[in-house]
């Protein structure tokens, strides 16, 4: 992008001042070179959901900031019911929830060395993965409404892990509000078959180890030391979500002009939060939250059992679990007021700074672990909400990488057996049933997420923590 | 491009789905081939099941995203991908039969699931030669 699009504030934000049909200005933040090599439709995208309805204070995009649906994928906007505020079924996405969870293993990477074929095998054996790969729980009517409402805590309740992972998941693993009387047949169907399982494309399951420590303290508060061995989990809420974002998507889109709404592009679909169509897609969408929390849940248990096989004894106990797709409602406080806001965030980690009441009270001084997750084969972040994140973008920060290139580009580019045998030889075991998706997903097909986490940190949307590289993949 | 046929368009981070053809109904067909290729090789699908379905919507881009996303919806409920489409439509209403197998991972080499039809780059229109093109975003 031209930077003389642009009001530069500081080193790392970008200001589009309000003109137009803008309600309010947008920044961008983003060093210099991530912002020129920026596609221009995060521009025009951020422009557009700074002429919504209800929008407060800026419209924001992250560091990582991409072409999605309407919003930007790296976008970040709040709306206030009260002033007419909108809740946009593009400005969540079509995986909603989808998101990233960590896990420990008391492990080092050492361990693992020892036994990275068996455990790869033993992973990739009890973890579906993969286009039309279906899980071991089948869920009826009932079943399925119980873990609509409940989520993780659905999850822990049928014996899928324990109550103290409840306690380091987002909305302690129990999004409320959830409505599945919203929940349409065709979204339950798609679902019917897919509980636990990782899904597909960038989606992956992946142990790694610390390579790197950049903020000592907090790593300590985080219980995380050099070598240690993780296990990260980036799935979202498969079927159903995606069933749910297609059915708002073409509901909010054909229904706004009845809400007086002007859309300066139909994808920028929305609804006012104080509509019948804003009401249910919350409780749809809130369901959908659960469903993907459940859906990382299950695949956490799968995994502790590989472990146990392998490693018995083995402990994994949570170190957090972020959702990147969704829309909160949030207290922001500004000029010493609080607000209650509808926070949209497509493809941005919420990131509470120290101190934040809803972080456990273990985490409350180190504040909330960001977790940032790399490509195939490429390192991955943990970062930490910062106190200055709630002023820059109601507490927001990155989420990945990002493609560089194409899928078709990727498989022009290399074959999938040439990037699994490369990875093999810097000592990552890849695992995937489809050689195609693997070399569509080849580590150079994304761009470098080390240059996002460092503008992250210096515009202060999160402080960074560790460095992860992987040992394991196992890829949808 | 030629007419009839099909391509991808270029996104940061999906793919877009472009049919072209002599009749709307031929474009619509060579937008759903377009959107199998992303999953897998055309001439890697038997077309030995098929499945009837329909769609009705206001105007031509939201029948597209409809009937793209009725694909979607019957690859992922019957774990199968289709390789062969056969397209009706009258007014706003479209009748189809798709035709092809159950997946198979090892056959297939399925690279990715398909999410959604998108809003995105939403295009049905008739070129000045008289051909119909259909394209949109799809997310995977």
């Amino acid at each position: 992008m031209k930077l003389d699009l642009f009001k530069q504030r500081d080193d790392y934000s970008w200001e589009i001042p309000a003109r137009g049909s803008m309600r309010v200005p947008a920044i961008i933040y983003a060093d210099r070179a991530l912002i020129e090599a920026m596609d221009d439709k995060v521009y025009q995208q951020v422009v557009n959901v700074a002429t919504l309805p209800g929008i407060v204070d800026y419209a924001y995009a992250m560091p990582d900031a991409h072409w999605g649906y309407g919003f930007p994928i790296g976008g970040v906007a709040a709306f206030d019911a009260d002033a007419g505020g909108v809740i946009s079924a593009g400005g969540v996405g079509f995986d909603i929830s989808c998101g990233v969870r960590c896990l420990h293993t008391g492990l080092v990477a050492d361990d693992i060395a020892l036994a990275r074929d068996a455990l790869a095998e033993e992973l990739y054996q009890r973890v579906p993965a993969g286009v039309g790969s279906t899980g071991h729980i089948h869920l009826g009517a009932k079943e399925m409404d119980a873990m609509l409402n409940g989520g993780a805590k659905w999850a822990v309740s049928r014996g899928y892990g324990s109550l103290e992972d409840l306690e380091r998941i987002e909305e302690r693993g129990c999004m409320r509000g959830a409505d599945p009387a919203q929940v349409s047949e065709k979204a339950r169907h798609r679902q019917r078959n897919e509980m636990g399982t990782l899904g597909s494309g960038n989606h992956y399951l992946e142990v790694q180890y610390i390579d790197r420590i950049y903020d000592e303290p907090i790593a300590a508060a985080f219980g995380l030391r050099q070598g240690d061995a993780l296990v990260s989990i980036h799935c979202g809420s498969r079927g159903l979500g995606h069933q749910i974002g297609t059915e708002f998507l073409r509901l909010m889109a054909t229904t706004a002009s009845q809400h007086g709404i002007v859309l300066p592009d139909r994808e920028l679909a929305c609804a006012p939060i104080k509509s019948d169509t804003g009401q249910s897609y919350l409780g749809a969408m809130r369901a959908a939250i659960n469903c993907a929390l459940a859906n990382r849940q299950i695949i956490t248990h799968l995994t502790r059992q590989a472990f146990e096989v392998i490693f018995p004894g083995s402990r994994l106990p949570l170190l957090y679990d972020v959702s990147h797709n969704t829309c909160k409602l949030e207290t922001h406080r500004k000029d010493g007021r609080a607000r209650q806001l509808y926070v949209h965030r497509k493809g941005a980690t919420r990131a509470f700074g120290p101190g934040h009441a809803e972080l456990p009270a273990d985490l409350r001084e180190a504040g909330q672990p960001v977790l940032i997750g790399g490509s195939m084969g490429t390192c991955s972040y943990i970062l930490a909400g910062t106190a200055e994140s709630e002023q820059r973008a109601f507490s927001s920060a990155c989420h990945g990488a990002g493609r560089a290139m194409s899928r078709r580009q990727a498989t022009r580019q290399w074959r999938g057996r040439e990037v699994v045998d490369e990875l093999r030889r810097q000592g990552i075991i890849v695992r995937s049933p489809s050689l195609r998706g693997v070399a569509e997903e080849a580590p150079s097909a994304y761009k470098d997420v080390a240059a996002v986490v460092d503008a992250a940190d210096r515009a202060g949307l999160a402080r960074k923590v560790a460095r992860v590289r992987p040992l394991v993949c196992v890829k949808g | 491009m030629t007419t009839p046929g099909w391509e991808h368009l270029e996104h940061g981070a999906d793919i877009g789905v472009r049919g072209c053809g002599a009749s709307l109904a031929e474009a619509f067909t060579q937008a759903a081939l377009s959107m199998s290729s992303i999953v897998t090789d055309l001439d890697k699908i038997d077309a030995s099941e098929s499945v009837d379905i329909e769609c009705e919507a206001p105007d031509f881009e939201l029948l597209l995203v409809d009937w793209l996303n009725e694909i979607v919806y019957q690859m992922a409920t019957r774990n199968m991908l289709f390789g062969r489409f056969d397209v009706q439509i009258n007014d706003h209403r479209l009748l189809a039969r798709l035709y092809g197998e159950t997946a198979d991972p090892g056959k297939h080499q399925p690279a990715v699931e398909i999410k959604g039809a998108t809003f995105t780059e939403l295009k049905v229109y008739q070129t000045d030669a008289g051909d119909w093109v259909a394209q949109c975003v799809v997310d995977v």
